[in-house]
């Protein structure tokens, strides 16, 4: 190594937990907050140490929602967006895998222009095309629907480039061997490919997963009812105009129950969550 | 580009692409296709006709001062965003390559804020630096400033940028953090023999070898201000106060919605795909050359 002086590597340390601090400060804020009394907090008198009413608050969130701006329990929001990010991971692993299946193992007419048709939606994400979808999804039936939630969501190609990409690392020994041992196509991808992939899978899981649990404007536009309220919605709802009606100690509930599952995510699948990241960018 | 080892199937290619491919039509080619056509379209009030207008649409945007505002805006904010969060997190990257004890938990602190949700990052900081109640206000008062960004425009962006800029550390951090591991230790030595200083190695050495990641993230960080700050600003300030924090995509949002003038939302629509589309192409031209010295 190059300079081993201990000085630079305290500073070092310094830098980092000072990082550190400012990163995790706002979330231990809402922590904090969600353990207190609304009306100390509406003075702008709150603590900066946890309250006493941690379980009554995390209860009434859960189970109850606030009394008066959404009034839906958080707990089925937290539901909705559980089925949504599921839906979006799964649907978009499933199809993603059997196309790039179908582009790099068989030849067939119009196979570039399919790999291009799906390869152009890299580019553009749903924000950019909100309404025409929003009403193609209403001529469908399928407003204030997980199927809604989840389908043009799953619109793009990014799991599709990878799976290509990673096929084609796949010696063709392979293929040879099992098509010596008399397996078809279905048998190859069922057999060979599929537990080949588990780890590829695993870490777009976790990417996905992240993003459709933390989708906005698409749920935003599509769920009217309040029962399809993901947590993100509901979040927001909950925050009114007038500023006095604000119940913050179930806002900063909600909002740390919103960054539960994603954030336990990250941490205890590290190392698929940073593989499937750097993948994903490529 | 393709194996030598394939299979043989009239069907079954077509039935394996058939579900990805409806998908990409119904939500992906149609909606899109439909932006471009309304952007051409005027519809009457009650929205039972629409005419078709040329480039009508595009010229009332581009004469109005709003929208020239909005663009100003996005790209300021977009620079903002990325330069602050990009020299922070490289900081920290930096720091963090170095040789030292725990360096696996200080990657695990430093990485989870990725998986926050942009309306809860909003959510987060207006409770923070929210004018009658929040715990930084406070000190902001004590140190003399009138804080209050729920009037103030000037105040309101600078949260935008602030909680924005939070959200994507770690993000940058993880990608600079892998590209400094990437770069051969023998570099560092070479450069430290030839008796650079700590700073100027890493102004003459780290920081060239590095051009391909910043260049990357570069392009990252200012998609990443154009669309996922719409959920901060949503829960924050709702565009805010007056039209302050209005950017591109929030006016997609809200012309269309709340004002049902859809033919200049497509528009604004198309124009953003347009943008989009400029960008990922700088990327892939950049990013495959490998931009290093």
């Amino acid at each position: 190594m190059v300079e081993q002086e201990g000085f630079r590597r305290y500073i070092a340390h310094v830098i980092l937990w000072i990082g550190i601090a400012i990163v995790a400060f706002p979330v231990y804020i809402a922590i904090v907050a969600s353990t207190q009394d609304n009306a100390l907090i509406a003075n702008g008198q709150m603590s900066l140490l946890p309250g006493g009413h941690f379980f009554e608050v995390y209860y009434q969130t859960i189970f109850v929602g606030t009394s008066g701006s959404t009034r839906e329990p958080v707990g089925n929001m937290m539901l909705n967006s559980l089925v949504m990010a599921l839906a979006i991971a799964v649907g978009k692993i499933a199809i993603s895998i059997i196309s790039a299946y179908a582009i790099v193992y068989f030849r067939f007419p119009f196979r570039m222009s399919i790999f291009w048709i799906i390869f152009i939606t890299l580019m553009l994400p749903v924000e950019v095309r909100i309404y025409p979808t929003y009403k193609i999804v209403a001529d469908l039936h399928m407003l204030d629907s997980y199927a809604g939630l989840a389908l043009p969501l799953i619109a793009s190609a990014t799991a599709t480039l990878l799976f290509r990409q990673f096929f084609m690392t796949v010696p063709d020994e392979l293929l040879e061997a099992s098509r010596i041992d008399g397996a078809g196509p279905l048998r190859f991808f069922w057999d060979t490919l599929l537990p080949l992939s588990r780890t590829n899978m695993a870490a777009l899981f976790v990417i996905l997963f992240i993003l459709g649990w933390n989708q906005y404007l698409w749920p935003l536009l599509i769920t009217t009812r309040d029962d399809m309220q993901t947590i993100q919605i509901g979040i927001r709802k909950m925050i009114t105009t007038t500023d006095a009606l604000t119940e913050w100690p179930i806002v900063m509930a909600t909002a740390v129950l919103a960054m539960l599952p994603p954030v336990f995510v990250v941490v205890a699948m590290q190392k698929l969550f940073v593989r499937g990241l750097v993948e994903t960018e490529k | 580009m393709q194996k030598q080892a394939i299979f043989q199937s009239k069907l079954l290619p077509y039935a394996l692409v058939a579900p990805q491919l409806a998908i990409v039509l119904i939500f992906f080619y149609w909606p899109a296709l439909q932006a471009v056509i309304q952007s051409f379209l005027l519809q009457d009030a009650f929205g039972l006709s629409s005419t078709f207008v040329w480039f009508d649409n595009y010229i009332e945007l581009f004469k109005d001062p709003a929208y020239f505002e909005a663009i100003v805006r996005t790209f300021f904010f977009s620079f903002a965003i990325a330069v602050s969060s990009l020299s922070f997190a490289l900081l920290l990257a930096v720091m963090a390559d170095k040789p030292l004890r725990g360096s696996m938990l200080y990657r695990t602190l430093l990485i989870w804020p990725y998986a926050v949700a942009p309306p809860v990052v909003g959510v987060l900081w207006i409770f923070m630096l929210h004018p009658s109640l929040g715990v930084l206000s406070r000190y902001l008062r004590a140190m003399g400033i009138d804080w209050n960004p729920l009037l103030d425009g000037n105040q309101a962006a600078a949260l935008v940028i602030l909680a924005a800029a939070w959200k994507q550390i770690s993000y940058n951090f993880l990608f600079f953090l892998a590209g400094l591991q990437a770069i051969p230790r023998s570099v560092f030595e070479a450069a430290a023999i030839d008796g650079a200083r700590p700073m100027r190695r890493f102004w003459t050495v780290t920081f060239p070898l590095l051009s391909p990641t910043i260049f990357f993230l570069l392009v990252v960080n200012i998609v990443y201000a154009f669309f996922d700050t719409f959920g901060i600003i949503d829960t924050m300030t709702r565009g805010g106060p007056g039209t302050s924090t209005v950017t591109l995509v929030y006016k997609v949002y809200t012309d269309g919605l709340l004002g049902g003038n859809l033919g200049s939302s497509a528009a604004q629509s198309v124009i953003l795909m347009i943008m989009v589309i400029v960008l990922t192409g700088i990327q892939f031209r950049f990013v495959e050359r490998k931009v290093t010295y």
